[in-house]
């Protein structure tokens, strides 16, 4: 278990010093300058223009700038933002939480409906049973995350008027910043209608951000159920005389659940992807729509530091994944 | 009484080129405190016939039989309810893989204990104090470290010997083992066929020994029941059947042993079991066998009588020769 642990913290700094190349590489790839977008439709002197990418220290050859950037964030500083000039870290943290609230919504979401789905339409194979729901998928992996949530607006913000067109709560309540989770502080605030109004902004983006990988997860779940219930020690689960339920739930589930725990761990680079567009449609305030805000200002400190917190939070979830892995796999376990 | 009576088993799967009839008219009967060897080569519907008995065939198999009775019990007819009581209580099975026949993801006590909890009703120190008995029973040093070892973790002998434990552990009536040997290397195999036979001999339960090593029936069985592409060929006493087989059948394969070879070249049978595709008319063995006349290619034949080991052949051998089929049941 420790040579497996330490085998796996080893591949991390390849992956991370990946990621800031690429980081670093894409905000500059991009056409366009800073200073420029600041200076907006006025424009700038070629003078004050190259004074103040020295203030920045867009003038200085890029090796030199992209080590700057790895070691400041190796040493926990992610630097400035141009247009807020507020220290990135700080602007991340202040709306991760939205993002983490809605990504975990979105994942429960999945795996909730998910795992049921793909279990039955593995028992069911073959019938009209699993054709539609495994058709339904399809349809949910292959849907446009802006349209689709669009379409759910349409219906039930426009049409029924059950739920609100956007943001994270109405505006009628106001109440402390305590940890960040809307659903969580509203609670807290006591205040009446409170929660309802916070949960009821979070079940649209919750279903548009949660059906791929719900989709993706009762794919992975009904194939990995397949392939386990021709398994010899099912059949001796069924020669003990055990439930049906027993022996799919207690003794096909465990091993099914080894490919689906990783398949759900990739779906959390997924979802950030998701996040951006969800959160734009939905205008919710988290890191995707900042992101989209400072790409389009080329917020290069903003950019380099939002993707690389992202990425490092896809390393640590995969990374808990595997361990997650050894965990329920008990062969990983016993090696190394 | 008999253990189980089965009358007429047969057992058709639907299959994209039509129905395919791997059991066919199947009839045997094991008494408790018996040790009957079913003996056939590869795709003659040993196992299948077995598994129906059990229940565990897939929802594409269509089992239909005269009579299927476990100790009185109707198994033909029965709830899913009511047969999860008997399976696995009262007849219980190992199979050919020991290796992937155990869950990888369970532990051995887990897997040991669940029956005891199910069938048995014990909590959880009895199910601790009895699998160790268990362990103990089938021959594996140091149960108690064992019972928190993962499958992986076990060679095949040892692996087979937790599956035997398992299978014992409710004190079944009926053990049947479906080439419980085969996967195993041969000096585990001699290990493993003692011990189900001093299991069983110990327990007085009855033993339905599925195999394709006549070896291993001559040691082990009471009575023998040979197949051939789903049909019963010849049922006699093991003694007798090795002195005086009726079927040609049961004859060459007796005649391939290297114990009993007298050529330099070991005799083989020629040709391959039928499949769904080439089945011939009349006596299914007639494409391979060394007697075969018109009247075997083009007409099925009666099973012979009792004392001519139910052979289903035209003419059964006496002594080696082929005889008129007097006697037609």
């Amino acid at each position: 278990m420790f040579g497996f642990l330490l085998k796996r913290f080893g591949l991390l700094i390849p992956t991370f010093l990946g990621v800031t190349l690429a980081a670093f590489s894409f905000v500059r790839i991009l056409p366009g300058d800073p200073v420029l977008l600041m200076a907006g439709e006025r424009g700038v002197s070629p003078e004050r223009h190259a004074q103040l990418l020295e203030q920045f220290g867009f003038d200085r050859p890029l090796y030199v700038q992209y080590f700057d950037y790895l070691f400041s964030a190796l040493s926990g500083d992610l630097g400035q933002s141009l247009v807020t000039k507020k220290p990135v870290w700080d602007e991340f943290f202040t709306l991760f939480p939205a993002t983490f609230e809605l990504s975990i919504c979105a994942i429960i979401f999945a795996l909730v409906i998910g795992l049921p789905i793909g279990m039955l339409a593995a028992i069911k194979r073959g019938t009209w049973f699993d054709q539609s729901l495994m058709g339904a998928a399809l349809v949910g992996y292959s849907m446009p995350i802006f349209w689709w949530g669009l379409l759910l607006i349409i219906l039930f913000s426009g049409t029924l008027g059950w739920t609100p067109v956007s943001g994270r709560i109405s505006l009628l309540y106001y109440f402390p910043n305590v940890t960040g989770f809307m659903l969580v502080d509203s609670f807290l605030s006591g205040q009446k209608g409170a929660f309802s109004s916070a949960l009821s902004h979070l079940i649209l983006p919750t279903i548009v951000l949660g059906t791929i990988p719900l989709a993706v997860i009762a794919r992975q779940t009904r194939s990995a159920m397949l392939e386990v219930l021709n398994e010899d020690y099912v059949r001796t689960a069924r020669a003990k005389g055990l439930s049906a339920a027993r022996v799919v739930g207690v003794h096909a589930l465990r091993n099914a659940m080894i490919p689906v725990i990783t398949t759900i761990g990739l779906q959390v680079g997924v979802l950030m992807a998701g996040a951006i567009l969800t959160e734009t449609i939905f205008s919710w305030p988290g890191i995707g729509k900042w992101l989209i805000d400072s790409i389009s200002r080329r917020d290069y400190p903003s950019v380099q530091g939002g993707l690389l917190m992202i990425a490092v939070i896809i390393m640590f979830v995969n990374l808990v994944v595997d361990l997650l892995y050894g965990l329920i796999n008990p062969r990983i376990r016993h090696k190394g | 009484m008999a253990l189980l009576i089965i009358e007429n088993l047969s057992v058709e799967f639907a299959t994209s080129g039509g129905t395919f009839r791997a059991v066919d008219r199947l009839s045997l009967s094991v008494q408790s405190n018996d040790i009957l060897a079913i003996v056939g080569e590869s795709g003659s519907g040993k196992s299948v016939a077995m598994m129906a008995v059990m229940g565990l065939l897939p929802w594409t198999a269509k089992v239909t039989a005269d009579k299927l009775d476990f100790n009185g019990i109707d198994l033909l007819n029965l709830s899913a309810r009511m047969r999860k009581k008997v399976i696995g209580k009262d007849i219980a099975m190992i199979f050919q893989e020991p290796m992937s026949s155990l869950n990888p993801c369970f532990t051995v006590g887990f897997q040991l204990a669940e029956s005891l909890r199910i069938h048995m009703g014990m909590n959880r120190s009895e199910r601790k104090k009895r699998s160790i008995e268990l362990l103990e029973l089938v021959g594996i040093p140091a149960p108690e470290k064992r019972l928190s070892a993962f499958p992986h973790q076990l060679s095949g002998g040892m692996s087979q010997r937790v599956m035997i434990a398992m299978a014992i552990s409710c004190n079944p009536k009926l053990l049947i083992a479906d080439e419980p040997t085969t996967a195993l290397d041969v000096t585990i195999q001699a290990q493993i066929l003692d011990l189900l036979v001093s299991l069983q001999s110990e327990t007085d339960m009855g033993l339905v020994l599925i195999t394709h090593d006549m070896g291993v029936v001559a040691e082990t069985a009471d009575r023998v029941v040979v197949q051939y592409a789903g049909q019963k060929a010849e049922d006699q006493p093991v003694k007798k059947l090795f002195a005086e087989p009726h079927h040609p059948y049961t004859s060459a394969l007796l005649a391939a042993l290297p114990e009993r070879a007298t050529s330099r070249l070991l005799p083989s049978i020629p040709g391959v079991v039928p499949g769904q595709f080439d089945r011939p008319k009349g006596c299914l063995f007639s494409p391979r066998c060394a007697f075969a006349t018109d009247l075997c290619r083009t007409v099925e034949p009666k099973r012979a009588s009792a004392d001519l080991g139910h052979a289903l052949c035209h003419y059964p051998l006496v002594n080696g020769e082929p005889t008129k089929n007097q006697k037609v049941s």
